[in-house]
This record gives structure tokens, C-alpha cells and sequence, in this order.
């Protein structure tokens, strides 16, 4: 589509990119039914095309308060990129243009409150720890929609005893959030990595991937917290940790695009890239190792959640080879509704998407919800009876009932 | 609510049409410019529950379809939920006179949901229920905002499928598909939509719940569904579709075909054709097309390929195989140099999936894409790439071809810049000369995009003005003040007599009986 830069956007290198990728766009609506808020809304507005059309006004120079909110309506689930056969890359045209968006039509004080404190608490793994206790003791009063948020405690992990002296090494990083709320994903994978003769790294202090400010468009706070990781995680790879595990996909995807954001920083960009690319899926890990065909007894089958952040089918993969069966999802929305701080700051769509997605995965009747994100598994639990966890703790399960003995015959494919 | 009987609908039209003059002007020119903020409040007021959208910015996502040449502002946008709420939208915009233009999912590619400055664009994507499913009856009841794809994929289960599928199929919605008589890659053998919608629910413009067609096969009557599937919005607002569902072929095989010349390809399908079988799909990709699609897909289509034709046979093992067998020695003997036969049922829709994202992958080539919908004889069809080819040359505009060879219905893409100045004037004016060409070739100006505004001028060549008026009575016999779509499918009679004048063709002047303005 044909965009015409208004005077004042003609030298914002962000509006210049933007106008580039829009016009990519030929406004045939094959993003339409991909997109999980249209779904809900059933408004253009609220739609990838919509929203296109939308930044295409305000780097034309109209509007920008309409263009603001139905942006922040989006999930940046990015369900819209692979349907889209012109190939828009719509995440990073939002990404990119919502600064200027924002410009526009600043946000109101109240939204601006709460995204601050969401900043200063959830990237802090002792705030939020010590946030959720002070948040436990005054659960009766507050309002529903947090109460449902909160753990109903926090589980003590069951303490790690691994066998030392592995030849190789990865590196795990837990997210900030995920080492807080759900400990035991992280150990599963520390387990894991264990009984493949691989010794597991804990990345010490871990903090956010920066995927939060990223996505709140405070790229420079993002930035920060980028250069802080790289810091943090090199020495572990220059001593020769083969890879870095991310259990949550978010976070996983977030560090994937180190390169994009340090591309012009010639102090980082070069550890950026080899960052990046040491990331390694646990998914991919199980696969690689050849250690997919295994124990898994046939039980009743279970509900898998891709993330939006999880590249689509990996996960299917492993558990198709382990014979892990699952629960078909009839007519299921790409996104549960989590997107990070989206189902704190869009309340109402959030948990409609919830509503919708867990009908979908309870439909096949699934013994248990499994994903592969922290920020999903928590969403989800508050909105299904059925227990929610990562996958890598169903596998770490299956994994210790087989060597504790009681060994079960491999699933006949 | 018991819809009225169709007797009681017709009586009822006939003596409004006594009333009206043929030659109605739309309405719009009756009603003020720009209906002042009344007319929203008592909509608002009047239809609780229903979201209205009102302020310029909310309002020019709209402004375009799928054909984004041409743009306006809607004046306001409805988008309802239910029945009633439709019902009460077109009683109160009747009473004043106030044009409805009705939408779906906005994928058409004609205009046909082209808002007006002065009209309400009622959105109906919020209709996306499946409301019955009927195995027994292979039926399936729908509101009209649901998907083509999804109608299959809920019917999927029973061993059953929609045939009609539009390139678009995964946005695009029934209701717009009835509006449009939606063909697809499979009308060859399955039909239009038309053959495939047994009744239909519709919002009279004054507000009147009917029903059209019935669950048999045949109904008493005149056959008004027949009449409103492909009318584009102008006689009435689908709420409500019961379509037939079909049993899914258990095999189905897809082979591309690769040739070096657009010729020897064209004259391939006249041949297949010819053998007495009807294949489920004949398509055509030209090089333009074939490279595009390539790079959305992967699906491994010979990139130097000057043409690529796809062909599906379908039905019991034992016939396939037969087809697929015959329809290889005939491909291959009118110069095919490359040949592949889907082995698997994922093979065979990667396959398909280059050829329906086809259109906006072309997006990857140019900014825009101005894409055409005329029908030939096949016989014609060799000779209608050439000459399009030469015309492309003409204009300096790049021009894929992507189309429905086994029916004949071409669609040619114009690859145009719409930054750069004249560009979209002249594409439209290629476009233009194309549908002249198709109508000249013996065929018509469309095959399934409808007529919209985009091809309004066409319209005027391919009808002569007793014919477009019989067309203007029967939008009045439904719609007397013209309040539904105004303006779009057939051309108001001026409109050609000015065309006219600017279009002499061999000293032979369109519509010698009407007066010039």
C-alpha cells in the first residue's frame, strides 16, 4: 500500500522503515482470521490489516489516539506474519512505529502508572518475590483479576543433586519471572541436562531477557538490560558452554533477537550475534541428543500450548517420537492471551482469549495443559481447572519414574 | 419470527414499483451530504448492544476493500451482532434515506464494499456462528460472517466439505461469497456458489426478515435465490446461509505441469478439456505468478517455467489414477517439460497454496496490484495472453497472469507502483482494455470478483441500455428507494452515454439512442 509520509515524519528514521514495510501490505485480509483479537472483536480496527492501515494514517500525519489503543489491543502474537502471503513483517512495523504512535497521543496517566510499576517489580526477581508474599497476605482485598494471578504459593524446588564433573556444559538461563513463580522448570531442565552427561550451568543473577521494556517500547531501558545479560552470560560461553537454554519461549525468542537490536553497537554486536546464536531450544535439545524415543507410558493424552514465542510444531515433534499422545484442539485461537504484560494492561480481551483457549485445549479431555512459556502457564491456570506446566516437567518426570526403577516399556509408537 | 411468505414479499414489491421510475437515481443525492449527529444518536439509542464507529480516525480503516484504488470514508460503520439489531439498522436508515452499504470480511476485489461519504457501512464480520450442522442432509446453516475454509473445516469431521473455495477462502466470508456468486479453484467440476447455497435468510432494505430457496433442491415459485446470489448487496443483507455440503473425494491428485511457452499451455487445456473429463481444478500461473508464489510457499515450482498449469483429478482410487495417467500423456504430448503428480495430501495442498496466495505474493513484486476478473471462451485463450501480453508492453506495466483456465475466467494481475504519479490511472486504463479485449473475444467482463465500481464502465460495453434498465427495475423491486450498495454493479444509464461518447469504437457510437450530457 501506498504510503505518503507526512512533513514531520519525512525525517523520523522509524517512520521512513515503517513506510517501507507497509508497503509491503496489499490489503488482501489473509491476516484477518489469524489474528486473535478480530476473532473476539470482529473490528477492522482490531485486526492486523486494521491496525496496518492505522499506522499508515499517523505517518500520513492523522489521528494517533485511535491508532494508540487499538495497537496496545494487540498481542504482538505476530499469528498475522505467517498467514501474510505478501510476507509484512507487522511485529516489527508495530515495534518500530509505536514511539511515534505514542508521540502522537501520549498514554494516559493511569496506563502510564501501571506500566511503570509492572517495570520496576516483574524484571527483579526479589521484588517480585517479595511482592507476591506482601500481595499473598493481602489477597482478600484485592481485585479479583490479580488475586487469580498470584501462586497460591510458592513451592520450595526439590533440592538438585546432580552428578559433577560432566566433559560438556550449557548455560540455563530462567527468565526473572519464571525463577520466581515456577522454579521447578528450571530444575527439570537442569535434571535433564544431567542424565545426558551435559552439566547445567544456573545462570547466576539472572534478570529479565529485556523482552518487557522491548515490548512497552522503552527500547533504551531494553538495551540496558541487553548489555547487562551479554556481560553476565559470556564468560560461561567463552569457558566453552556449548549452548544456552532458555525454558521460557519468550525469553528464548527475545534473546534470538540480540543481533536486530545491538546491530550498530560495535562494543556488543559481535557478542550479540554468538550470543544468539548458542540459544538452543530444550526441544531441540531433546531432539538433537537422539533421546526421543522413550518412556513415555501411554496415558491419557495431554493438551499442548504453543506459545506464540515457541517456534510452531518443535514440541509436536518430540512428543509424536516419545509417544506422548495429544488432545486435539478444535477451533483454537493462536494466542491464550498472555503476551507478557498484556493480560495486566487489556484485562477484558486477555481473559476472553483465556476463556476461548481453554475451552479449546479441555475439549479433547486432556489430563493436563503443557507449555512451553511461564508468562502462558500462569494465564492459563487461572482460567482452567486442569493443572498447567511447562512440558519440560512432564518429560523430567517420566525421565525419573524410568530410572527410579520402575521402568516402563517404550511406547510402540 | 415467522419470516413473511414470498407471495406476501412480492405483492408487496410490486405495488411499491409502480411507484418507482426506472431510472432512480440512487439514493444518497436524496438524503443530506453528511447526515447530521442525530442520525447516530437515534441509531445508537434505537440499537443498543451495537457497536458504532464514528470519529475519522476509526472510520478510514474502512474506506477500502480489497481493491484499494478506490477509497472512501464511510460516514459511520455498524457492526452488529444479531438479527434484530440488523433489521432495526435498516428500518431507521430506510426511513430517512440513508444508504447501507453491506460488508464482509473486506476481501473483495472489485469495490464492491466501497463505502460512501453519505452511507452507513454495516460490518458484518461479527455473524461468524456455525449454527447447525446437518450430516444427514449435508447441510450446513451459517451466519454469514463465517469463513469459506471454516465451513469445510467444520464439516471436515462427517467426511464432508464446502466446495466453493476462493483463493481467499481462509478470510473471506459466506455472506460475501453469496453476494459475489464466489467461484474458486474447484467450480470447474463443483460450481459456483450459486450451486451450492440452498436457501438464504435476508434483511429486506426496509427491514423485513425473509427467506429465499428452502432446504430441497427446487422451491415453488420464481427462483429469487437464484436472483440474489451474485446481486453485490443491492437487493437485500444475508443474515442467514444453508449450504449444501458435499462428500470428500477419497483421493485426490494435483499435477504441475511446466511448459516453455504461455502458448503451448493454453492450447495443453483446450486438449485435457477436450478428452471428456472434468478435472476438479484446471489452473494456469504464468512465470510472474509462478516466481512470486514461489518465494511465499517453497513449494518447489519450476521457478523458469514460461507457464505452470495445475491440474486435480478426484474421486475412487481406481478413476484418479486413470485420469492422472491420461491427463499426463496429454500434457506432455502438447510440449510439457516437466511434470509432477502430488504423492501425498500435504504435497498436494503445498501445491494448491502457492496457487491461492498467488494474488497478494504478487505484493512481494510490486506495492500494488490491480487484479482483473474477465471470462473467455478457452478456445480464445491462447490468443488472449498474446494479446494481453502486448498490451502489458503497451502500457509499460508488468502483468502476471493467474486464473481458472479450465473455465476460462482469466486474471490478470496489473503490477502497478501507486506512488509514482499516473501509474494507478494508467493500470486502470490497461484494466480498461483488457475487459474490452475479454468481451471482444466473445466472453464477459467477470467471472466471480463481481462488478463492484470497478467495472461499471465495462458493464456499459457489454450491455446496451434496455438491458441495464431491466436491471434497474430489479433493484427497484426490491429496494424502491435504492438505499442498499447504491451505485455499484450496474451503471446508472448517464453514465454509459458519457462513456460512450469517449469510447468510439470503428465510428460506432455505444447507446446512439441516448441523449449526450
Amino acid at each position: 500500500m501506498e504510503v505518503r509520509l507526512s512533513k514531520s515524519m519525512q525525517d523520523e528514521m522509524a517512520a521512513r522503515e515503517g513506510e517501507r514495510l507497509i508497503r509491503a501490505c496489499v490489503h488482501c485480509g489473509f491476516c484477518l482470521p489469524a489474528c486473535p483479537t478480530y476473532r473476539v472483536v470482529g473490528d477492522e480496527l482490531d485486526s492486523p490489516r486494521g491496525r496496518i492501515y492505522l499506522i499508515k494514517e499517523v505517518l500520513e500525519g492523522r489521528g494517533g489516539s485511535v491508532a494508540r489503543q487499538h495497537l496496545d489491543r494487540c498481542l504482538l502474537c505476530r499469528a498475522c506474519e505467517p498467514a501474510c502471503p505478501s510476507g509484512v513483517q507487522y511485529g516489527r512495523l508495530a515495534t518500530v512505529t509505536r514511539p511515534l504512535v505514542t508521540a502522537q497521543s501520549p498514554r494516559p496517566p493511569m496506563d502510564r502508572l501501571l506500566r511503570w510499576m509492572i517495570g520496576a517489580v516483574i524484571p527483579h526477581p526479589v521484588r517480585l518475590s517479595r511482592a507476591i508474599s506482601l500481595a499473598r497476605l493481602l489477597r482478600p482485598f484485592l481485585p479479583a483479576r490479580l488475586a487469580e494471578k498470584l501462586p497460591s504459593g510458592l513451592s520450595v524446588p526439590p533440592p538438585l543433586a546432580l552428578r559433577q564433573n560432566h566433559p560438556r556444559r550449557m548455560l540455563i538461563v530462567p527468565g526473572c519471572a519464571q525463577s520466581v513463580l515456577s522454579p521447578a522448570t528450571h530444575l527439570s531442565l537442569a535434571r535433564i541436562c544431567d542424565r545426558l552427561g551435559i552439566e547445567p550451568i544456573l545462570s547466576p543473577g539472572s534478570g529479565c531477557c529485556g523482552a518487557l521494556f522491548h515490548h512497552f517500547g522503552s527500547e533504551e531501558r531494553a538495551i540496558r538490560q541487553i548489555r547487562r545479560n551479554i556481560d553476565l552470560w559470556w564468560p560461561a560461553l567463552e569457558a566453552g558452554a556449548e549452548a544456552l537454554l532458555i525454558p521460557a519461549s519468550a525469553c528464548s525468542l527475545m534473546v534470538r533477537e540480540y543481533p536486530e537490536l545491538l546491530g550498530s553497537d560495535p562494543a556488543y554486536a559481535e557478542r550479540a550475534h554468538r550470543i544468539a546464536a548458542a540459544v538452543k531450544d530444550p526441544a531441540d535439545l531433546l531432539l538433537s541428543e537422539k533421546i526421543d524415543s522413550l518412556i513415555a507410558p501411554s496415558t491419557q493424552a495431554v493438551a499442548l500450548h504453543c506459545p506464540c514465542t515457541q517456534q510452531p510444531g518443535l514440541v509436536e515433534t518430540l512428543f509424536r517420537r516419545m509417544g506422548i499422545r495429544l488432545s486435539p484442539q478444535p477451533d483454537s485461537p493462536a494466542c491464550c492471551g498472555a503476551a507478557g504484560a498484556y493480560a495486566l494492561l487489556q484485562p477484558q480481551l486477555s481473559s476472553e482469549l483465556r476463556t476461548w483457549k481453554a475451552a479449546a485445549l479441555e475439549a479433547g479431555g486432556p489430563a493436563e495443559i503443557l507449555t512451553a512459556n511461564i508468562g502462558c502457564q500462569l494465564h492459563l491456570a487461572g482460567g482452567t481447572r486442569l493443572r498447567v506446566r511447562h512440558w519440560i516437567e512432564l518429560i523430567d518426570e517420566y525421565q525419573a519414574q524410568g530410572l527410579g526403577g520402575e521402568v516402563r516399556p517404550t511406547h510402540p509408537a | 419470527m415467522t419470516p413473511p411468505s414470498l407471495g406476501s414479499f412480492l405483492r408487496l414489491r410490486a405495488t411499491r414499483q409502480e411507484q418507482t421510475d426506472v431510472q432512480h437515481e440512487p439514493a444518497g443525492t436524496a438524503s443530506p451530504a453528511c447526515p447530521p449527529q442525530d442520525i447516530l444518536r437515534r441509531l445508537r439509542r434505537e440499537v443498543p448492544g451495537c457497536p458504532f464507529l464514528s470519529q475519522p480516525e476509526e472510520l478510514r480503516p474502512y474506506e477500502c476493500d480489497g481493491l484499494t484504488a478506490y477509497r472512501e470514508t464511510p460516514w459511520a460503520v455498524a457492526i452488529p451482532e444479531s438479527v434484530a439489531q440488523v433489521q432495526e439498522i435498516l428500518r431507521i436508515c430506510h426511513a430517512l434515506h440513508l444508504p447501507v452499504i453491506p460488508r464482509g470480511a473486506g476481501t473483495g476485489l472489485s469495490g464492491g464494499a466501497l463505502p460512501r461519504r453519505d452511507g452507513l457501512l454495516l460490518s458484518m464480520a461479527r455473524f461468524r456462528k456455525i449454527l447447525a450442522l446437518d450430516p444427514l442432509n449435508r447441510t450446513a446453516r451459517v451466519e454469514p460472517g463465517v469463513t469459506t475454509r471454516a465451513i469445510s473445516e467444520a464439516a471436515a469431521p462427517h467426511g464432508l466439505f464446502y466446495a466453493p473455495d476462493p483463493s481467499s477462502e481462509v478470510a473471506c466470508t459466506i455472506g460475501g461469497n453469496i453476494a459475489e456468486n464466489a467461484g474458486g479453484l474447484h467450480c470447474l467440476k463443483y460450481g459456483l456458489t450459486i450451486h451450492n447455497v440452498l436457501s438464504t435468510k435476508i434483511v429486506s432494505p426496509d427491514g423485513e426478515l425473509l427467506t429465499l430457496g428452502a432446504e430441497a433442491l427446487d422451491s415453488a415459485g420464481f427462483d429469487l435465490l437464484a436472483l440474489f446470489v451474485g446481486s453485490e448487496g443491492l437487493l437485500g443483507v444475508a443474515v442467514e446461509a444453508t449450504v449444501r455440503l458435499l462428500p470428500r473425494p477419497p483421493l485426490a491428485r494435483l499435477i504441475v505441469a511446466a511448459f516453455a511457452s504461455v502458448d503451448s499451455a493454453a492450447a495443453a487445456v483446450g486438449k485435457l478439456i477436450g478428452r471428456g473429463f472434468v478435472p476438479a481444478g484446471l489452473e494456469m500461473m504464468d512465470n510472474l505468478a509462478i516466481r512470486a508464489a514461489e518465494k511465499f510457499v517453497h513449494a518447489g515450482y519450476p521457478v523458469d517455467a514460461a507457464a505452470l498449469l495445475l491440474c486435480e483429478c478426484d474421486g475412487p482410487p481406481e478413476e484418479v489414477d486413470e485420469q492422472i495417467a491420461l491427463a499426463e500423456g496429454e500434457l506432455r504430448e502438447a510440449g510439457a517439460y516437466f511434470l509432477r503428480v502430488s504423492c501425498s495430501e500435504q504435497e498436494r495442498l503445498l501445491l494448491w497454496k502457492g496457487r491461492k496466495s498467488a494474488f497478494p505474493a504478487a505484493g512481494r513484486m510490486a506495492p500494488d496490484y490491480y487484479c482483473m476478473d474477465g471470462t473467455i471462451p478457452r478456445r480464445a485463450m491462447p490468443e488472449a495472453l498474446r494479446r494481453i501480453g502486448r498490451l502489458s508492453k503497451e502500457y509499460g506495466l508488468p502483468v502476471a497472469n493467474v486464473f481458472h483456465a479450465g473455465d476460462g475466467n482469466l486474471h490478470p494481475l496489473i503490477l502497478y507502483d501507486a506512488s509514482r504519479p499516473e501509474e494507478l490511472k494508467r493500470a486502470e486504463h490497461l484494466g480498461g482494455r483488457i475487459s474490452e479485449l475479454c468481451v471482444e473475444l466473445g466472453g464477459v467482463i467477470t467471472g466471480e470478483h463481481g462488478v463492484g465500481v470497478e467495472k461499471l464502465d465495462q458493464m456499459c460495453i457489454q450491455f446496451r441500455a434496455p438491458e441495464l434498465a431491466q436491471f434497474h427495475r430489479i433493484k427497484a423491486a426490491f429496494d424502491p428507494d435504492g438505499i442498499l450498495n447504491p451505485g455499484k454493479a450496474v451503471p446508472l444509464l448517464h453514465r454509459c452515454a458519457e462513456l460512450g461518447a469517449m469510447h468510439v469504437h470503428g465510428g460506432k457510437l455505444p447507446f446512439p439512442e441516448l441523449e449526450r450530457f
